[in-house]
């Protein structure tokens, strides 16, 4: 396994940051760890792919929302392309959190916290409610009826608990900001730190059969 | 003649329908991608994954 390349570095080197970074990275996660070619054999099931279903339907959502922030509101409600990637864009979403939601729900039945893997489950769950705000703040952004009707309702909900005057749903501005880069920015640091936590840690293993309890 | 292909299978220039049950209030749609992903879990568990076999 490799040491981060300690053996090879001065006193002078081991001083500076950069060294103290590289070293940590190494040791935490290694490349054979980081990029494995073998997953264990209870991994061969079907509720494993809901995981990697999500970020590729977050990459589809990510690239499509590119292509409709540099594109604006007025290509995206008149012409027919405009109106098939906002589409894109919608299905994305849905699949996104369609495949998050059965993925949530096989790693509770897991108990996928087992094992040392507390900071991976808890990184999920932030990245779920992340996500929810992204959600709720891309209906706001759409410039139409429908985005000014959930705006009014969702006002009195946040106004109800006291944080209105910080997130402001009837300020166009600040709610497209939150949604084409705060909150979609938040959302790929707790995956990445997600996938980081999975990759050093492992796949958790399935429950003990009965009477083979440790 | 492409528009009625490309169009939406089902008309949404309505307001949805909704499902009362005492307190329980929600549109037929979220109902059904509800019982879509209690469907697609059940599925997952149960159907088994093709597995490959290793040349040893």
């Amino acid at each position: 396994m490799s040491d981060g390349g300690r053996s090879s570095v001065s006193a002078a080197e081991r001083r500076m940051w950069t060294t103290w970074v590289r070293e940590r990275a190494v040791s935490s996660l290694p490349p054979d760890k980081l990029l494995p070619d073998r997953q264990p054999s209870y991994v061969s099931s079907w509720i494993y792919v809901f995981g990697v279903t999500t970020i590729a339907a977050l990459v589809v959502v990510v690239v499509s929302g590119m292509i409709l922030g540099l594109a604006g509101p007025a290509w995206w409600h008149t012409s027919s392309l405009g109106r098939f990637f906002n589409g894109i864009h919608l299905w994305g979403v849905e699949l996104f959190f369609f495949a998050m939601v059965v993925h949530l729900w096989g790693k509770f039945f897991m108990g996928a916290w087992r094992g040392g893997r507390g900071r991976t489950w808890v990184t999920g769950a932030i990245a779920f409610l992340v996500a929810i705000g992204a959600a709720f703040t891309g209906y706001l952004s759409q410039q139409n009826f429908d985005s000014q009707w959930i705006a009014s309702e969702g006002k009195d909900g946040l106004n109800s608990v006291g944080i209105g005057a910080f997130f402001n749903v009837s300020n166009f501005g600040q709610m497209y900001t939150f949604h084409v880069i705060l909150l979609p920015l938040a959302v790929s640091a707790l995956v990445v730190w997600h996938v980081l936590l999975v990759r050093r840690h492992g796949v958790v293993p399935p429950y003990p059969a009965k009477g083979q309890e440790r | 003649m492409i528009q009625p292909v490309l169009a939406a299978l089902f008309d949404l220039s309505h307001p949805a329908h909704y499902l009362h049950w005492h307190f329980f209030q929600m549109s037929v749609a979220n109902v059904i991608v509800i019982l879509l992903m209690i469907a697609v879990f059940v599925a997952a568990i149960l159907i088994p994954f093709p597995r490959r076999e290793r040349s040893s």
